[in-house]
């Protein structure tokens, strides 16, 4: 049944582990610009809210297959020189994810009340602390639900990066599929292992919406 | 080092390039707009299926949106294209093979079913936001449970979930441009085929992508219109 799937999974598995590094590379870097950005988007200042709003809204109308392509070839120009296609994927996949992580952790900011906040106030903690131990809790309790899907998507995103040649999952089941021509049980294992990790990650993410919802922090 | 690049934007007017983005636009177009036919009708129905009383319609369709939103969409496509035809065995699939103009069907195919689920997660929601009264005050004149659905509920419903298909009928453009990887020519095909001709990959696609910016706003621009007019009097708008 899935002889030719045998047959090749070392390498199969090893573009799994190229899909999970760059999954990772991915949301570390994803998250860690999102929260500037989404801090960005609540900005009272024109100078930093105008800007971060543009990027926002242009990636977000772009695919993101042609903001690969993009940096693709962007970056060998700054650069001087060409880059290997793992980094300039990684590039590409922090610059377009950061916009969705930007737009959770914005809604997340904006959905503390400042009666919350004065009434931390009110009894007598500093600034440090009612961020540290008030706000930033619910918001990320608030937001944990959005975040684990949206990196479900950056998961599933990664396999985009075929398209530069990258030998992550996909690119490698279609280099086997090539030599083996056996198509059905090459992709429906591509697809199982996807949905696999996929589907668990979806029920952690609905297990806390309804957490959430029980005890009221949503 | 720096900047040495010399930059030639003609690559997005000079023939045969502006003919081929021309091209492109048209068929992203296409795909985007046929694919959505397929996406609607059928997440409409899985949507609804979803909620029905039977408890085995319940299941296939809760399966069919699990399988389709948790594997990516080039997986899909890829299954659909190259596994497609052979599971109709050696003969009839080698047949299907050459038909003319199958990655342009298949990506067709593929977007309308993988939208679909998405759809059908938006309609689920959309039911759950109408209040249990609703079902029973229409039941109570005397209407069967498919007479509800298609003249009370699925209507309401899609009022309500206007807003986040707007986003879906975005996405379906945007997704589109995976089809590529399949050799169907649209906007992001073009610009890579471009490149391939003239080294000036980075011009082609900028181009492109102001492309699916001016389409974005457009789709926008409309949908605003027609969520005003199917505004449900008395709902919060956003």
């Amino acid at each position: 049944m899935f002889d030719a799937v045998a047959r090749n999974l070392p390498f199969l598995i090893g573009g799994f582990g190229v899909t999970l590094q760059l999954t990772f590379c991915a949301l570390g870097g994803g998250i860690a610009l999102g929260m500037l950005v989404g801090l960005g988007r609540i900005s009272r200042k024109a100078w930093v809210y105008q800007p971060v709003t543009v990027y926002v809204n242009l990636i977000r109308n772009v695919p993101l297959i042609l903001v690969i392509f993009w940096f693709y070839f962007v970056m060998p120009i700054i650069a001087g020189r060409p880059l290997n296609p793992f980094l300039s994927a990684v590039i590409s996949f922090i610059i377009f994810e950061a916009t969705y992580f930007g737009e959770i952790f914005r809604a997340g900011y904006q959905s503390i009340s400042k009666d919350l906040v004065n009434a931390a106030y009110s009894t007598g903690l500093t600034y440090s602390q009612t961020a540290r131990y008030i706000l930033i809790p619910i918001a990320f309790r608030r937001m944990l639900p959005s975040l684990i899907t949206q990196s479900i998507v950056t998961f599933q995103d990664t396999s985009l990066a075929f398209v530069i040649g990258l030998q992550e999952f996909v690119r490698r089941t279609s280099i086997v599929d090539n030599l083996e021509v056996r198509s059905i049980q090459l992709f429906s294992f591509v697809a199982i292992v996807f949905f696999i990790f996929c589907f668990i990650g979806s029920k952690i993410s609905r297990h806390f919406e309804e957490k959430g919802r029980k005890t009221g922090v949503l | 080092m720096g900047f040495a690049y010399d930059f030639d934007w003609g690559v997005l007017w000079r023939q045969p390039y502006g003919m081929w983005l021309l091209q492109g636009i048209w068929l992203t177009l296409k795909i985007g707009f046929l694919g959505w036919i397929i996406a609607l009708f059928l997440g409409i129905l899985i949507g609804t299926l979803r909620v029905t009383p039977w408890r085995w319609l319940r299941f296939v369709s809760t399966a069919y949106t699990e399988v389709f939103r948790n594997v990516p969409f080039l997986v899909q496509l890829f299954f659909w294209y190259y596994a497609g035809p052979m599971i109709f065995g050696e003969n009839l699939g080698r047949q299907i093979n050459q038909i003319v103009g199958l990655n342009y069907y298949m990506a067709i195919f593929a977007l309308g079913m993988y939208t679909a689920s998405r759809v059908a997660e938006h309609m689920r929601a959309g039911f759950a936001s109408i209040s249990r009264d609703q079902y029973q005050a229409v039941l109570s004149t005397g209407m069967t449970h498919s007479q509800m659905y298609r003249y009370v509920i699925i209507p309401y419903a899609l009022r309500i979930i206007l807003p986040p298909l707007t986003t879906e009928f975005l996405t379906i453009f945007k997704n589109s441009s995976i089809a590529m990887t399949i050799g169907v020519a649209e906007i992001t095909f073009m610009s890579y085929r471009i490149d391939a001709e003239t080294f000036h990959g980075l011009e082609a696609t900028t181009g492109a992508m102001f492309i699916y910016l001016v389409l974005g706003l457009t789709v926008v621009r409309v949908m605003g219109i027609i969520e005003s007019k199917f505004k449900i009097p008395g709902m919060i708008g956003r």
